[in-house]
C-alpha cells in the first residue's frame, strides 16, 4: 500500500455505559475526529478478554484502544478495576510477543466526556499513524493459508475493497 | 439465515455525510443479506412499517438497522421486530449517526466507515441467538436513606401507597436541616410548624419502620431484591422503656462540654440529650465521648433519676438486615466549612473572612438558629460574642459557590433567596438596623421568588451591593467588611456588627463512601449522579436506586419535596408488578468444560456465582462447577474475561460475536 495514503485501522473496545455513551455525546455535540477508529461495544470494560485484542491485531488492526468508566464510576461497581489490573499486566507482555506497547492504549472516558472522547480518538489515530503499519501478522497471513470456519472464511473475501473498486470504475 | 438491512437517513442527519443509498446497495452483496433498503426516517411509523413488511415478505430471521445510537432507538426497532414475529435480540443497530455522520466531515471516509459498521453488525447478528427475558420477583418494601424533608416525603408517599418503608437516619432524630430553619422563603412560614406534623406522621405510620441513629453498612443484591445491612448505633437508652420525660437531660451534670450541633455549635448540650424539643423519636442519646460515666465509671445521675430503668450504659450497636426492592437515597447536604483548610483539600476555605476566628461571623445555618424562635437566643437577633443587638449587618453571598479558586464552580441555588429572607427577618426584628448584602448576581428563579427579593429591597430597605468582599477584620468591636461596589465602580467599607456568610451547599462528608456501598456513581464533589440529567433526574444509573433532594445537587425545599415524591412514585411503579422483567444479557456457564477454579466467583461484583454439584446418573457428585444465578447477574461479563477455560459466555456478547465483529472490520 502507498505509504502516503495509508490510513491506520484502529479498533476500540468500549463499555456500554461510559465510553460508548461518551462517544454518543461527541456525536450529539458534533465534535469532529478522524474516521479510522471503529467501536466494538461490550457491556463492561471488565469483560474485554485480552484475546480480543490479539485477535484484532491478527486481523490487521494497526492499533487498539480500550476504554471504560473512570475508576469508582463503573456501572457494575468493580468491573473496571478488574480491567485495569488485567491491562496493566497484559500491557507488560505486549513487547514480549512482538507488538509495540504504544499500539494498545487505554483511557477512562465517562458518559459526560464527549470532548475527551474526540481528543482521545484523535490522539490515538495520530500516535498509530506515527508508528506506521503493523505488518507482522499481515505478512504472515499472506504467506500461509489459514483455515477459518466456513462462515468466517467468507469474510476473508475482500468484498469491501472489491465493491469500492467496482464503484470507482462505474 | 436471512438478514434484512435497513439504512436510515435520519432526515439529513446521516445522509448529509453518508451516502445511504450506496451503503444499502453494498450491503445487498454480503452473504446472508436477503433484503437491503434505505429510508428517510426508519424510526417513524412508515419506517417501522417498512421493516415489519420486509420481515414478512422476505421471511427474515434477523435485522440490522443503521441509524442513531442503540441507546436512542434500539428499543423501538426491537419492538418493531417483535411485532413482526422476530426475537428482539436478533436485532443489531449500527450507530451511523452519533459515531459516524455527526463526527466526520468527509463523505467518502464516513461512507466507508458506515459500511464497515454495517458489516460488523451484520456479522454479529449472524451469530446472535434468540433470548427470552428473565422474570425476577420483587420485594415490595423501600429503604429510604436520610430522614430530612426529602426522605420524610418519600417515606410517607410510598407508605401511603400501601408499601412498607424502612427509614434510616444517622442522627438521633429525623427532620434534617429543615428542622433547623427559622422561617422559609418566599412565604415566611415557620419551618418547624410545617415540618413537625410530617415528622409525627412518619412516626405514627403503621407501615414505616423508623430507624434513627442508624447507618447503612452494606447493600447487596439488585433491583427488586436488595439486602440491606443497617447498623443501629447504641443510644445507651432502652427505647421501649423510655417515655421521653427528659428528666435525665435536665439532671445531667455535664452542661458545657459538648457543643449542640443542632444549634450549629452556638450553644452547649448535656451528655444525654435530644437534638431538639420536637425530636422524633423523643428518645435521648448518651454521648459516650463526654459522659462522665464512660470516663470514670462514676456519676450515673441519669440512671438514678430514671424511674423507668431506661438507661442502659452497656448497650451495644446492633445489626439489622432488611430485604427491600428499591432504595431512595435522600442524604441531603451540609454547608461548606469555610475555615482555612489545608491546601490539598478541594475546598480551600476563606481564611480572609475570619470565620471561626471571630464569633460574630456566622454561616447561613447559624443565623437561622439565631433567628429561630426556638434557637439559643429565642429568636432575638443578638451577637454570639457579647449578646448585643447588631445595628449593622452585612451578608455576603456566594461564599464558596461559583468560585473556582476555592474549589466549587457550581451555584448553590438557595443562597440568594435565603439571604434575602434573613435580611428581611433581621429588618423585621431590628427596626433601626441596617442590612447590606454583597452579591454577584441575584438568581431568584421560582414562583414568587423574584417578588420576594424585590420586597426585601423596596419594603424592607435592604441595601444590595454588587461586588465581592476581599477581607473582613475586627476594629474596635466592629467588623470591617472591605469590598467593591462594581456598579458604582468604587471600593466600599462597612463597619458591621455581625456578618453572615451564605456558604455553599456541599454533599455530606460520607456521601462518597455511601455511594460506593450502595453502588451508585457520584460527581467530583460527591453529589450523586442521576441516570439522565433531563429525562431521568430522580433515578440513579443503578436500577432500583432513586435519588431525592439535595444529595443530587443543591435544592430548595419545594424542589426536594417534588423530587422525593417523584422518587417514591418510581418505587411504586416498580412495585406495580409482582415480577420484574430483566434483559437476558446474563452470563452462563458451560458445565462440561468448567474446571471449577471459581475465579469467576472472586471477581463477580454482585455475588452471582454459586457452586453447583454435578452428579452422575447414580446421583454421586463427581465435580463442582460454577453456576450463575440469572436473577443476580447484571451482565457485566467480568467473569467471561477472567474464566481460564473460557467456559462462561455472556448472552448477546459472547466471544464468537465479538470475534465476528473484529473479523468484519
Amino acid at each position: 500500500m502507498d505509504k502516503q495514503n495509508w490510513e491506520p485501522k484502529i479498533v476500540a473496545f468500549v463499555c456500554n455505559w461510559c465510553t460508548y455513551t461518551g462517544a454518543d455525546l461527541a456525536g450529539t455535540s458534533r465534535l469532529k475526529y478522524p474516521a479510522n477508529c471503529k467501536l466494538i461495544r461490550v457491556m463492561c470494560s471488565g469483560s474485554i478478554d485480552p484475546v480480543f485484542i490479539l485477535k484484532a491485531f491478527e486481523r490487521g488492526a494497526d492499533g487498539v484502544l480500550v476504554s471504560g468508566c473512570h475508576p469508582n464510576d463503573c456501572h457494575y461497581n468493580a468491573g473496571n478495576f478488574h480491567a485495569r489490573r488485567r491491562w496493566d499486566f497484559f500491557h507488560k507482555l505486549l513487547d514480549f510477543i512482538g507488538i509495540e506497547k504504544g499500539r494498545l492504549q487505554f483511557s477512562w472516558i465517562s458518559a459526560s466526556e464527549g470532548k475527551k472522547f474526540a481528543d482521545v480518538i484523535t490522539k490515538v489515530t495520530e500516535d498509530i499513524k506515527a508508528m506506521g503499519q503493523f505488518t507482522s501478522y499481515k505478512k504472515m497471513n499472506s504467506e500461509f493459508t489459514v483455515d477459518f470456519p466456513a462462515d468466517l472464511a467468507e469474510l476473508e473475501e475482500p468484498v469491501l475493497q472489491e465493491s469500492f473498486d467496482k464503484e470507482t470504475v462505474k | 439465515m436471512k438478514i434484512g438491512v435497513f439504512v436510515c437517513h435520519c432526515g439529513e442527519n446521516i445522509s448529509s455525510t453518508v451516502d445511504c443509498l450506496r451503503v444499502a446497495d453494498l450491503c445487498k452483496s454480503y452473504s446472508g443479506v436477503e433484503y437491503s433498503v434505505d429510508y428517510k426516517y426508519m424510526c417513524s411509523d412508515p419506517g417501522q412499517k417498512l421493516i415489519k413488511e420486509a420481515i414478512h415478505k422476505y421471511d427474515l430471521d434477523a435485522i440490522v438497522v443503521g441509524s442513531c445510537s442503540p441507546h436512542m432507538h434500539e428499543r423501538t426497532f426491537r419492538n418493531a421486530a417483535v411485532s413482526a414475529g422476530i426475537n428482539p435480540f436478533m436485532v443489531e443497530i449500527a450507530n451511523l449517526r452519533e459515531h459516524c455522520s455527526w463526527v466526520h466531515d468527509e463523505i467518502e471516509a464516513s461512507t466507508r466507515k458506515a459500511i464497515e459498521l454495517m458489516r460488523m453488525a451484520i456479522e454479529k447478528v449472524k451469530r446472535d441467538k434468540p433470548l427470552t427475558k428473565i422474570n425476577v420477583p420483587v420485594t415490595k418494601r423501600v429503604l429510604v436513606i436520610g430522614g430530612g424533608i426529602a426522605g420524610i416525603q418519600a417515606a410517607l408517599d410510598t407508605a401511603n401507597a400501601g408499601y412498607e418503608v424502612v427509614l434510616v437516619e444517622k442522627e438521633p432524630s429525623i427532620g434534617g436541616h429543615m428542622s433547623q430553619l427559622s422561617e422559609t422563603f418566599p412565604t415566611l412560614d415557620c419551618s418547624q410548624c410545617i415540618l413537625t406534623p410530617r415528622m409525627v406522621e412518619v412516626h405514627q405510620h403503621p407501615r414505616i419502620k423508623l430507624m434513627t441513629y442508624s447507618e447503612v453498612e452494606r447493600v447487596e443484591g439488585f433491583i427488586g431484591n436488595f439486602k440491606v445491612t443497617i447498623r443501629k448505633k447504641a443510644r445507651h437508652i432502652n427505647e421501649e422503656n423510655c417515655s421521653g420525660c427528659g428528666l435525665c437531660i435536665t439532671k445531667c451534670p455535664i452542661k458545657k462540654k459538648a457543643y449542640n450541633s443542632f444549634e450549629e455549635d452556638l450553644a452547649f448540650r448535656p451528655a444525654v440529650y435530644v437534638p431538639f424539643p420536637q425530636a422524633i423519636p423523643n428518645i435521648p442519646v448518651i454521648d459516650e465521648t463526654v459522659c462522665t460515666y464512660y470516663k470514670t465509671g462514676k456519676c450515673g445521675m441519669c440512671l438514678k433519676v430514671c424511674d423507668r430503668e431506661a438507661i442502659d450504659f452497656g448497650q451495644k450497636d446492633t445489626i439489622h438486615v432488611a430485604d427491600v426492592g428499591a432504595i431512595i437515597v435522600a442524604t441531603g447536604y451540609k454547608l461548606y466549612n469555610i475555615e482555612k483548610k489545608s491546601e490539598d483539600s478541594i475546598y480551600k476555605g476563606y481564611g480572609e473572612y475570619g470565620y471561626g476566628k471571630y464569633r460574630d461571623i456566622l454561616d447561613g445555618l447559624q443565623f437561622e438558629r439565631i433567628a429561630s424562635a426556638s434557637g439559643p437566643t429565642s429568636g432575638e437577633i443578638k451577637r454570639p460574642s457579647d449578646g448585643r443587638v447588631p445595628k449593622k449587618l452585612a451578608f455576603i453571598q456566594c461564599v464558596g459557590s461559583r468560585d473556582d479558586s476555592k474549589g466549587i464552580s457550581y451555584c448553590s441555588k438557595i443562597c440568594c433567596m435565603y439571604t434575602a429572607k434573613q435580611a428581611m427577618l433581621y429588618r423585621h426584628k431590628v427596626h433601626d438596623g441596617e442590612a447590606y448584602i454583597f452579591y454577584m448576581d441575584i438568581r431568584a428563579g421560582g414562583k414568587m421568588y423574584e417578588e420576594f427579593v424585590r420586597r426585601a429591597i423596596e419594603e424592607d430597605k435592604v441595601k444590595y451591593i454588587r461586588g465581592r468582599v476581599s477581607r473582613i477584620y475586627e476594629e474596635n468591636g466592629k467588623y470591617i467588611v472591605k469590598g467593591e461596589d462594581t456598579i458604582a465602580g468604587m471600593p466600599v467599607e462597612i463597619d458591621a456588627d455581625m456578618v453572615v456568610l451564605a456558604t455553599a451547599m456541599i454533599p455530606q462528608d460520607d456521601a462518597g463512601s455511601l455511594a460506593r456501598k450502595i453502588g451508585i456513581p457520584y460527581d467530583k464533589y460527591g453529589f450523586f449522579n442521576e441516570a439522565h440529567p433531563k429525562l431521568r433526574p430522580v433515578e440513579s444509573t443503578t436500577a432500583g436506586i432513586f435519588l431525592a433532594g439535595a444529595c443530587q445537587s443543591p435544592k430548595d425545599i419545594p424542589e426536594s419535596v417534588s423530587m422525593a415524591s417523584a422518587a417514591a412514585s418510581k418505587a411504586i411503579i416498580l412495585f406495580a408488578n409482582d415480577t420484574l422483567e430483566r434483559e437476558p444479557v446474563v452470563a452462563k456457564v458451560n458445565e462440561d468444560i468448567c474446571a471449577g477454579c471459581f475465579y469467576c466467583m472472586k471477581v463477580c461484583p454482585f455475588g452471582a456465582v454459586e457452586v453447583k454439584d454435578v452428579k452422575d446418573m447414580n446421583g454421586i457428585v463427581y465435580k463442582e462447577v460454577a453456576y450463575i444465578n440469572q436473577g443476580v447477574c447484571q451482565g457485566c461479563g467480568t467473569c467471561t474475561a477472567t474464566c481460564l477455560s473460557k467456559s462462561i459466555e455472556l448472552a448477546g456478547f459472547n466471544n464468537e460475536e465479538i470475534f465476528a465483529e473484529i473479523a468484519a472490520l
